[in-house]
């Protein structure tokens, strides 16, 4: 079915089931239960795991199967934003020509990036890209503010031209919409003690990364991924084998360009604002880091990755202290100020800490990622139930 | 006829003239020696053949077309496969992987964006990679790790990515270089048989004498950057040129 084996078939269908069942998954405990701060199912975060498993699966096309590694890629991000941006305060506040507009802004601008970085391998490659991005970013703070809003950012205005939409009345704030449907429009659910939100935004992110998911299962089956792979494994018997590494290359570059361009319109439709710091660097190196802990080179991995260095940035760094003391109010007062006093630096805005060992752990000790972590586990289920059947 | 043909060849590094006034032809459906000491030139020449190098004078020409100037995939495409001296072959790539890339090279050249076509419905393709497997006796390890072959094996799947892509000319750097005498017997049987099955010229750069007078139709002994002499084996074996160029001047006491 859709041109897939099985096992990619299976594959879809879980992140197919993961974004739909998302709300739920997300919000397993009761929201008054003291575990209700490890819920993740609001919208604004829903929307970021989504959008940023768009970026990592985009950037995995490039890193997981040429093994280029670029630290710019958070600079297409940008240009993706600022161009759905003025595609809202110039044409329409629907998404749709914002979103178009951004992918292909995106990838125009990575054909440069990628025309001029590729000339290089290995290090000097990433060096390339991340002067790029740092350039593009130091260039929307100061020389294009016209362009970019400098400091400020873009947001659209009341009073913007919007070819294509009625004017709006005089203090009314332009709400991203696809054909009349508000991207902030929520529907609550209770259920007993849970409560679930099911956010129309998030569906059409979620939409979004189902179709890119697919897209990029098509690219790492088809004959065009294989040459990636080549790429990757030999670029010298690829030469020698009447084949042109260059514009393979280029193109996975240009197509992962796309992706984050996507994204930096995807993340532009869900909140209507666009700043020059999604383009530097911490961004770039943030789907890096996505990427190799959820497993470079698989297929899910990226999503799985992402999700988890989103959920930890956001659900992590809002406990504090006092949460942590009413934890640990069971221990005698000495002791519970000592677990505190330990945990403390992992928690809140020491959340990188945490994250900085969880990349530490991943990458000495699985380096196929979270996704060689599920894979070994479901080696050890099966072993054991191989072996109690032995046994009967 | 020639298929290749070198002519007034030269290649200079710096002070250094690595090769002068090669010049060369290699017949149509015959085997091809290049013999000749450590430095005298052999690896150059084989890289102004095949793109890696740009020759500092003269001309080389295939099958009708200038190679000079022409970048390395380019002059593969034009029917000339190489296999180097330690095999190269892709080894995060199972075997039939490796075998499906010369094939897709064959047919879609230097670079086609086939990127929502599905590898599993090449099925010509795949039967053309199984074919040449199934002749060099791979067929059983098309799934595995091209980097987890033996290294017999890795130039034998060298060897088979070459000939998948039908070439007219097949160079063979040492091909047989730090291989274990069984192993070596093995790819000079291999050799002769793609030489009698198949429409194929094959020139081969080598060490080994016992590889070379067991292959070759004709041999050309190259010295200090220049050819010494060029004729079929049985006149090579006693020519007094060769023995000085390998064993030294004969010095009178």
């Amino acid at each position: 079915m859709f041109k897939l084996n099985k096992k990619d078939l299976r594959t879809l269908i879980i992140v197919i089931l993961l974004a739909l069942f998302a709300p739920f998954l997300l919000n397993p405990f009761p929201t008054d239960s003291a575990l209700a701060q490890f819920n993740a199912g609001y919208p604004d975060l829903m929307q970021r795991f989504v959008i940023f498993g768009i970026f990592a699966v985009g950037f995995n096309i490039l890193f997981g199967l040429t093994g280029y590694l670029s630290f710019g890629h958070a600079a297409f991000l940008g240009a993706g934003s600022y161009a759905a941006i003025w595609m809202m305060k110039l044409l329409t506040m629907n998404i749709i020509p914002a979103i178009i507009i951004s992918v292909i802004v995106a990838g125009i601008f990575s054909l440069f990036v990628g025309w001029i970085s590729l000339r290089r391998s290995g290090i000097y490659f990433s060096i390339l890209t991340l002067a790029f991005s740092m350039m593009s970013y130091q260039l929307a703070y100061s020389v294009l503010t016209p362009i970019t809003g400098g400091e400020t950012g873009l947001q659209p205005k009341v009073n913007d031209p919007r070819l294509l939409d009625g004017a709006l009345a005089e203090g009314a704030i332009p709400k991203a919409n696809l054909f009349g449907l508000d991207m902030s429009q929520s529907y609550d659910m209770s259920l007993g003690a849970w409560s679930f939100t099911f956010n129309s935004g998030y569906y059409i992110a979620a939409a979004f990364l189902i179709l890119s998911f697919y897209l990029s299962i098509r690219i790492f089956r088809s004959p065009f991924g294989m040459m990636l792979r080549a790429v990757k494994s030999n670029q010298q018997r690829m030469t020698y084998t009447g084949l042109d590494p260059k514009p393979y290359t280029l193109a996975a570059f240009v197509i992962s360009g796309m992706y984050a361009g996507l994204a930096g319109g995807l993340l532009v439709a869900m909140d209507t604002q666009a700043g020059a710091e999604r383009m530097f660097w911490t961004a770039s190196g943030e789907v890096v880091l996505m990427t190799i802990l959820g497993g470079v080179g698989t297929l899910i991995g990226p999503v799985l990755g992402s999700g988890a260095i989103k959920y930890m940035e956001n659900i992590i760094s809002k406990i504090n202290s006092d949460i942590l003391h009413t934890w640990f109010a069971f221990l005698p007062d000495g002791l519970e100020n000592v677990i505190v006093a330990i945990i403390y630096p992992f928690i809140g805005k020491g959340w990188h800490l945490t994250l900085g060992l969880l990349f530490m752990i991943v990458v000495i000790a699985l380096p196929g990622g979270l996704v060689e972590g599920a894979q070994r586990l479901s080696r050890l289920f099966k072993k054991g139930k191989n072996k109690s059947n032995e046994n009967e | 006829m020639e298929l290749l043909e070198i002519k007034d060849l030269g290649k200079r590094f710096g002070g250094l003239q690595a090769l002068s006034e090669i010049n060369l032809s290699v017949m149509k459906n015959t085997v091809h020696a290049i013999i000749g000491p450590n430095g005298a030139g052999k690896s150059t020449l084989l890289n102004c053949i095949v793109g890696k190098l740009m020759p500092s004078s003269g001309s080389v020409m295939f099958d009708g077309y200038s190679l000079l100037g022409r970048s390395a995939h380019e002059i593969n495409q034009l029917g000339i496969s190489r296999v180097f001296q330690t095999p190269e072959v892709f080894g995060d790539l199972n075997v039939l992987e490796n075998m499906l890339i010369p094939c897709l090279a064959k047919r879609d050249g230097a670079f086609r964006l086939h990127a929502l076509k599905s590898i599993d419905d090449e099925k010509q393709l795949r039967e053309k990679a199984e074919d040449v497997l199934e002749d060099m006796g791979l067929i059983d390890k098309r799934h595995m790790k091209a980097a987890s072959m033996s290294r017999g094996d890795k130039r034998r799947l060298e060897i088979a990515m070459c000939l998948a892509q039908d070439p007219k000319l097949l160079l063979l750097d040492e091909p047989t270089a730090g291989m274990a005498r069984a192993d070596t017997n093995n790819t000079i049987d291999l050799l002769k048989r793609i030489k009698q099955e198949r429409d194929i010229t094959i020139a081969i750069i080598e060490h080994d004498m016992h590889v070379v007078f067991s292959l070759a139709d004709h041999i050309t002994v190259l010295a200090q950057g220049t050819p010494l002499v060029s004729d079929t084996p049985d006149n090579i074996k006693g020519h007094p040129k060769v023995k000085e160029a390998y064993l030294g001047e004969t010095q009178q006491v």
